[in-house]
């Protein structure tokens, strides 16, 4: 009987804090026994800088610029599950606290106004993602498979939540595992 | 000011009142006044603010000398509100829901005002414009720019039609006022009581709640003092029988009120008026004076020593939920209208915690007409599990809208033939929250075996996009949501979005399928009923008229909710930039 495969899971974090991240990190040893299951693919954690094909795409924060769009894409079109971690990847978050201001007046008020800062012009290098006007949340840009609340959600509730999508079960966080602070 | 609160005896219950009061004295609520009023009655200063924030008719800063609201029901639209609203704005130069900078006027819209019969129809400072059109409207936009008073418009403006088309046990009752109340004083209380439960009256709030039994319930029901509240917080789209019953049978609804205080042993009653019907007000209360006068009402009613029973109006203001019995319960104590955790039922635990029967204004009339015909010959009338006559209030695609009085078991190809309807695609039966059918049911019976309803009945021809007539909808119920529970509150949005994202076509099959997951979860897991039928529209819809859904959308699996590469416009004229870099694709 051969080994059951390894699955590929590739991870990121695009307009979020890394928290989610540290997050998984609290997993703690339990990561040892993760890894007996689990490939890491693209991640912070492997510094692999573009995803192949995998089974399971985490991904922490909201989308704020093209370059947010083009990774969620990539994680999309190469991943089976895709699953939205926290806070900012489910309602945007904190980053989103923009949207009721307009982006021009933004940038105006950064780079125009406040003195110091890029020379007094508003930085258009190619090299740059450009903001998007609004901060959106994953689901708008592309169709999320899973959502794991909190900001960040504990150690453990990532533990059950892959441990049970691992196994082949519906995942569900039951009462003291899903929070949304 | 100390007037007006000496006047509700500083009463913390009496606040929603005194709230309202003020707001028609000082055109809105200054924050000034919230702290004294505070200490006046004892209560937090935030516990104003949360009673006045609930309300839509309550404002917290100015909204101008005029505060214009047009009706948003699906019926004024299809009679071309929007593009009114749009002169209008064009014509006072504003945007919806601003104030004008001379503080003179701001337009807005409200949910349905209950006149789909002669709309599109419009609130100025809570007074009903009927019957708008593009002259109309012309003529309101120079009276405002003349700061012309209210009181000296053209009367013609607030004309409320009754448009009675068919008539029937309640509306062509003649009885002069008093005369089942009398007859009823021989009867007794308990006599009373099973007569209501052998006519097999039902309550006609759409629910459907066996009336004796109510009555009966609260008869036995311990407590210090008992009450009886009419329900006339007519809210829910398409429905505005109530307001024609007020206008011809006022007396009839205060006879059943009092009729049912008999049979309770209440001593006081309420009238919960919708703020809609803000005109109402005192014709009802001229008419309760004169049955004071008569003895109809007061002290020892027609001489029956003990008998004492009074009627007090509560308006309400803009706010759907409180036809909800225990929201407007909540409502009638001062509070937001939230609705309360059932059981207790208010029966045994309403107003102010006492025994309280709530009944619609319908209901009421019934009851006198069930007294006085006799339990027999009232249940011959209607059907076997739903007796008696039913008011249907018909809008929409038809020649004779208005009021049409039926018999219980009349089925929907019947109202549309008699009320002139060609080429009908849908009708909404009972509003938003009941059913929506299609041709291929026109043959099911009004009545509590098949089809239950409250009343409205909003019909839509084959050129009507039953896509939009849905959306219509969950806007409303995303607006009236009261914001307590989760399911509701929240679902009730992301129903609204998805649809608005049908709307604008950038929708999937996958919405659709979500859709379907969100009114699982609102059925399930909402607190009230508002919550459990908001998604009716939808589900009504898709199953009569999918297609409408589905060619709207993109046949992709996914679809990004907004423009991509527009949402980088912004930045690119900020930055000047529009390379390659500069672009996105919607799907790579």
């Amino acid at each position: 009987m051969s080994e059951k495969r390894k699955l590929k899971v590739a991870t990121t974090s695009l307009a979020g804090c890394f928290g989610c991240h540290m997050s998984i990190l609290d997993i703690d040893e339990r990561l040892f026994a993760l890894l007996e299951l689990i490939e890491f693919d693209r991640s912070p954690l492997t510094d692999i800088k573009h995803c192949g094909p995998c089974d399971i795409g985490i991904i922490e924060g909201g989308i704020c610029n093209a370059e947010n769009v083009h990774v969620l894409h990539e994680f999309r079109k190469n991943c089976k599950i895709l699953i939205a971690i926290g806070a900012c990847a489910i309602n945007g978050g904190l980053p989103a606290q923009r949207n009721h201001l307009d982006l021009g007046s933004c940038l105006t008020e950064v780079y125009l106004t406040e003195p110091g800062l890029a020379h007094g012009h508003i930085p258009n290098d190619p090299e740059l993602p450009l903001p998007l006007d609004k901060v959106h949340p994953l689901h708008e840009v592309v169709k999320i498979d899973y959502f794991i609340p909190g900001c960040p959600p504990s150690g453990d509730a990532i533990w059950k939540f892959l441990t049970d999508l691992i196994a082949g079960k519906t995942p569900e966080l039951g009462h003291g595992l899903i929070k949304y602070d | 000011m100390d007037q007006l609160i000496l006047r509700h005896a500083s009463d913390a219950s009496r606040l929603l009142q005194i709230l309202r009061e003020m707001q028609e004295h000082f055109g809105h609520i200054p924050p000034h006044s919230i702290s004294r009023l505070a200490a006046k009655l004892s209560i937090p200063r935030a516990r104003i603010e949360s009673t006045a924030s609930f309300y839509s008719f309550l404002h917290l800063k100015p909204h101008g000398e005029y505060r214009v609201l047009f009706s948003d029901n699906i019926t004024d639209r299809m009679s071309g509100s929007q593009s009114l609203m749009e002169l209008m704005c064009q014509q006072l130069w504003l945007q919806p829901g601003k104030v004008s900078e001379d503080g003179l006027v701001s337009i807005g819209t409200t949910s349905c005002t209950g006149m789909c019969d002669q709309g599109p129809a419009m609130l100025v400072n809570n007074r009903a414009v009927t019957r708008l059109n593009h002259q109309r409207v012309q003529e309101i936009v120079q009276l405002i720019r003349n700061r012309t008073p209210l009181n000296d418009w053209p009367e013609d403006f607030f004309r409320v039609e009754d448009n009675i088309r068919r008539g029937g046990l309640l509306l062509d009752n003649a009885l002069p006022p008093g005369t089942v109340l009398r007859a009823a004083l021989e009867l007794g209380g308990q006599r009373i009581v099973e007569t209501v439960k052998a006519s097999g009256l039902r309550g006609r709030g759409g629910a459907g709640f066996p009336t004796g039994l109510k009555w009966e319930a609260c008869r036995n029901a311990q407590g210090t003092d008992h009450y009886v509240v009419c329900n006339a917080d007519e809210g829910e789209p398409g429905t505005f029988k109530d307001r024609v019953l007020f206008s011809r049978q006022a007396d009839m609804v205060f006879e059943g009120m009092t009729l049912c205080a008999l049979a309770t042993g209440a001593k006081k009653g309420f009238l919960y008026l919708r703020g809609e019907y803000r005109y109402l007000l005192e014709p009802l209360q001229t008419v309760l004076q004169r049955r004071r006068e008569n003895n109809l009402l007061g002290a020892n009613i027609l001489g029956k020593s003990g008998f004492d029973f009074d009627i007090d109006i509560h308006l309400g203001a803009g706010a759907y939920i409180c036809g909800e019995e225990s929201a407007l319960i909540e409502s009638l104590e001062g509070k937001r209208g939230v609705p309360r955790n059932r059981p207790p039922f208010p029966v045994t635990h309403g107003y102010l915690q006492q025994p309280t029967v709530v009944d619609n204004v319908e209901t009421f009339c019934l009851a006198v007409m069930a007294v006085h015909m006799g339990a027999e010959k009232f249940s011959a009338i209607g059907t076997a599990k739903s007796t008696g006559s039913k008011l249907i209030s018909v809008s929409g695609d038809c020649q004779r809208p208005g009021i049409y009085e039926y018999p219980f078991g009349v089925s929907v190809r019947e109202i549309l033939k008699d009320c002139g309807a060609v080429n009908t695609a849908a009708v909404q039966v009972s509003g938003p929250s009941g059913a929506c059918v299609g041709e291929s049911e026109f043959d099911r019976k009004l009545g509590f075996e098949d089809l239950p309803t409250a009343g409205a009945f909003m019909v839509f021809d084959e050129s009507r996009d039953m896509f939009e007539v849905a959306r219509n909808y969950v806007h409303f119920f995303a607006h009236e949501s009261c914001g307590f529970c989760t399911p509701c509150r929240v679902g009730t949005s992301i129903l609204k979005q998805t649809m608005d994202k049908i709307a604008a076509g950038h929708g999937t099959r996958h919405d659709l399928a979500e859709i379907e997951n969100l009114d699982h979860v609102l059925q399930s897991s909402s607190h009230c009923g508002l919550g459990r039928t908001a998604c009716n529209p939808v589900l009504h819809t898709l199953k009569h008229f999918r297609p409408a859904y589905e060619s709207k959308l993109k046949s992709l699996d996914f679809e990004p909710a907004f423009d991509l590469d527009g949402s980088l416009a912004r930045a690119r004229q900020m930055t000047g930039r529009d390379d390659a870099g500069a672009h996105l694709k919607e799907n790579e």
